[in-house]
């Protein structure tokens, strides 16, 4: 059956024909026709955020959270460029996230017209799939299609520019039908390379289980099935920045995050393996180290629904293209059936052997005197949080590579950061979409002062919708991460990495009319943190922190995994001059 | 806590150097690409190649399927094995792309161009050029007094060849098609 209606009342029709409920957008002359439809129902709560930025960031935070796709809502021109970076995170980290975007009127398109950009010029890099609409008739099917390509295969970000003459006129309204298109991604993984693999797993001696956002966007079950797996082979299982959540935190074979900034034991464990199972990761340069030594005596086995990630960097000698749900089931069927053989006496060698580098103890710090340690205000946060139906996201920099390290991810879906793409600016916008799918969840964006600035316009949001989001500023008034490689690569030359002229938090937050909390005493810590949970609506917490401290472990560029920084290693002149064009 | 033992000194490779394993050797390949002719779609394969880095050697579109608006692209690009793969494997998630065929690799296959060359001249250059066109069957499609204007088809070697033996003889101007190409046999 099909309906007569005007484009921009079908762009509504769609979106709730998908089941959406929320739109984070902001208005302009090029969607005017669309924002009077939604001025006319109830069915889609529309979220107005203060710069379009935040709009994606926000469909971001509320996509990973769910699981389900976000969907922003901009103008033409402007409205579509500064969605960019939030689309270009989304496709890094695979996030899936449907931006409708407005256009001129076709006939005016190429005329250099008010508020005019070649939006799907701009954004074909940075989406996975994008359509410019030209006929009403067709515009329903598209929006169809484009929820289909966001979440269909490796998830992504899709756009929809809409001119404004197509949101006008009349057409007829396609109900959603089962994507009849070609693009129809493989999910089952091919049953030969699955036999092999589970043959490795048998007789590996040193295997372990290395896992990533794939994991996570597979759904519910791959994490259900990745943790029966682990837990019933005994191999040890690390993940990336990405991956927490996916395996529990306090899971018997947890060895911690691997990567530049992971855990010692992680690390180890990836370069000393003689199997590595690789499940949805692509092993980025982050990940890797030096690419030529990394973990050079190991069969590797890659788990991938994207076929391009396979060999692109590391060549692995059994690759499996499929959803890791999917694989990860006939995995557990086949090793099942042969007898759930594994060579445990030499795995329980190698278990010793992380057990030992564990003792390392990497993350030690020592909390003393009257300034705060970033990591001591982290474990607190922790500690008194943990209990919670809590949602974590971050900023971008040192204060979120110590939350990876310090605080415990026991779901999936718990954790958001911008990992692929590093996007100051993410976390804020990113914690206001996950509390408002979570509304009722402890949702506390780890930030950083420099971070927070980039998108701190969203606190008007914050306030107008009443959303409980804690921003947790951890305040070195540096850009620490930036002063650290300045520190070990720039012979201590510190240029531009302060934050100078911050504003008063507490007077910010006031302004905003939310609750700003200072702590500088870790004495009050406990109470401070216990006030920020306490407290029913948005709060910045200024944290003031240790202003000089270093992020460690790290694999310095260019290093292998074994060429780890310790806490106390000494740090100067380890990075030679060839890392040091890296980044 | 205990320090590790932390190796100085120069690393020679770039953590960027991320292909030692795999051959140096460049080679040429021809790839078919089946895609939705809709606006952009070229745009979204030659992005691919010049946002990643790829070569492209010559590239030829059309559409070939009227009723299903498919396009065939045919590219000829060259790059180490790892780099042709990856060069398949990402033209095979855009999302408009239907199929992506390697004929150097599923061939045998034959490769076709079109050219046409200007040549401008009088005298013996002008009966020299008409006479090695006849020998590299290339038709003269236009003529004044003083120029001719060749056609010629076949593999890019042939039309080379042809172009260099030209010059002498006055070439001023040539337009190719860029390859197209098929798998022999059924
Ligand atoms: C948009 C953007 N610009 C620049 C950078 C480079 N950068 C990475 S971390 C960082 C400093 C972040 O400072 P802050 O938010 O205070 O976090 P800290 O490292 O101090 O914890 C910078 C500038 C980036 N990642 N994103
Ligand atoms: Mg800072």
């Amino acid at each position: 059956m099909t309906r007569e209606m005007t484009g921009a009342k079908m762009v509504v029709q769609a979106l709730k024909d998908q089941g959406v409920d929320t739109v984070f957008g902001y208005p302009g002359g090029a969607v005017l026709p669309i924002y009077d439809e939604i001025f006319l129902q109830n069915d889609i709560r529309h979220i107005l955020v203060r710069h379009e930025q935040g709009a994606v960031h926000a469909a971001e935070g509320y996509a990973r959270s769910t699981g389900k796709p976000g969907v922003a809502l901009v103008t033409s021109g402007p409205g579509a460029t500064n969605a960019v970076t939030g689309l270009t995170d989304a496709l890094l980290d695979s996030i899936p996230i449907v931006v409708l975007t407005g256009q001129v009127p076709t006939f005016m398109i190429g005329s250099d017209a008010f508020q005019e950009a070649d939006t799907v010029g701009i954004t074909r890099p940075c989406t996975k799939h994008n359509w410019l609409v030209k006929e009403t008739d067709t515009l329903a099917a598209t929006i169809h299609e484009a929820f289909h390509v966001a979440t269909a295969g490796r998830p992504g970000p899709v756009l929809i520019d809409i001119p404004k003459d197509v949101q006008f006129a009349n057409g007829e309204y396609q109900p959603p039908k089962p994507s009849a298109s070609h693009y129809q991604p493989i999910v089952k993984g091919d049953m030969e390379e699955i036999t092999e693999l589970v043959a490795a797993i048998e007789t590996a001696k040193k295997p372990v289980f290395y896992t990533g956002g794939g994991v996570i966007n597979s759904g519910p079950a791959a994490s259900q099935l990745l943790r029966e797996l682990v837990d019933a082979t005994g191999f040890p299982i690390t993940s990336t920045l990405m991956g927490l959540g996916a395996y529990p935190a306090s899971g018997d074979n947890w060895i911690g995050m691997l990567g530049m900034h992971g855990l010692y034991e992680a690390n180890m464990a990836m370069h000393d393996c003689d199997l590595m199972i690789n499940i949805g990761a692509r092993f980025d340069d982050r990940i890797t180290g030096r690419i030529d030594a990394f973990s050079p005596n190991s069969k590797k086995a890659h788990i991938d629904i994207d076929p391009s990630s396979i060999n692109k960097v590391i060549r692995v000698d059994i690759p499996i293209v499929g959803d890791v749900a999917h694989v990860l089931e006939d995995i557990l069927k086949v090793w099942k059936s042969r007898g759930r053989k594994t060579d445990s006496a030499n795995v329980a060698h190698w278990q010793a052997q992380i057990s030992d580098w564990r003792k390392v103890n990497c993350l030690a710090f020592t909390q003393e005197g009257k300034t705060i340690k970033p990591q001591h205000a982290l474990a607190r946060l922790e500690e008194l949080t943990k209990d919670h139906d809590r949602y974590i996201t971050t900023e971008v920099g040192q204060h979120q590579m110590w939350a990876a390290q310090y605080l415990g991810f026991e779901d999936p879906n718990r954790w958001m950061t911008s990992g692929g793409l590093g996007t100051m600016g993410y976390g804020f916008p990113a914690s206001i979409g996950v509390q408002m799918a979570h509304p009722d969840a402890l949702v506390i964006n780890v930030a950083g002062e420099a971070s927070w600035l980039m998108n701190m316009q969203e606190m008007g949001t914050a306030t107008q919708y009443r959303l409980p989001v804690k921003q947790f500023i951890l305040n070195n008034e540096r850009l620490g991460m930036v002063r650290q490689w300045q520190e070990l690569l720039h012979g201590e030359r510190y240029s531009h990495s302060w934050s100078e002229a911050l504003p008063d938090f507490v007077k910010l937050a006031e302004a905003f009319g939310a609750k700003g909390i200072l702590c500088s005493d870790p004495a009050d810590l406990d109470d401070a943190i216990m006030e920020m949970i306490n407290y029913d609506g948005p709060v910045i917490f200024d944290c003031l922190v240790e202003k000089h401290e270093n992020c460690f472990p790290m694999i310095p560029s260019g290093k292998a995994h074994n060429e780890m920084l310790l806490g106390e290693a000494e740090t100067q002149g380890v990075i030679d001059s060839k890392g040091s064009v890296l980044v | 806590m205990s320090a590790l033992h932390i190796k100085k000194g120069a690393t020679r490779h770039s953590a960027y150097n991320l292909r030692p394993n795999f051959s140096d050797v460049q080679e040429r390949h021809t790839i078919a690409v089946l895609v939705e002719n809709e606006p952009g779609v070229l745009a979204r394969v030659i992005g691919l190649f010049s946002g990643r880095g790829y070569n492209i050697e010559s590239l030829t579109v059309a559409e070939v399927d009227h009723t299903g608006h498919l396009s065939r692209i045919t590219i000829v690009t060259t790059g180490t094995p790892q780099v042709i793969e990856q060069i398949k494997a990402q033209l095979g998630r855009i999302v408009s792309v239907h199929e992506v065929h390697d004929l150097t690799v599923e061939g045998p296959s034959v490769e076709r161009e079109l050219a046409m060359l200007k040549v401008v001249g009088d005298g013996e250059k002008r009966v020299e050029a008409l006479r090695l066109a006849d020998i590299f069957r290339a038709n003269v499609v236009d003529s004044t007094l003083n120029s001719f204007v060749f056609e010629i088809t076949g593999a890019p070697d042939k039309i080379d060849a042809f172009a260099d033996l030209m010059r002498p003889l006055g070439l001023a101007e040539i337009a190719r098609t860029g390859v197209a190409a098929l798998l022999r046999g059924d």
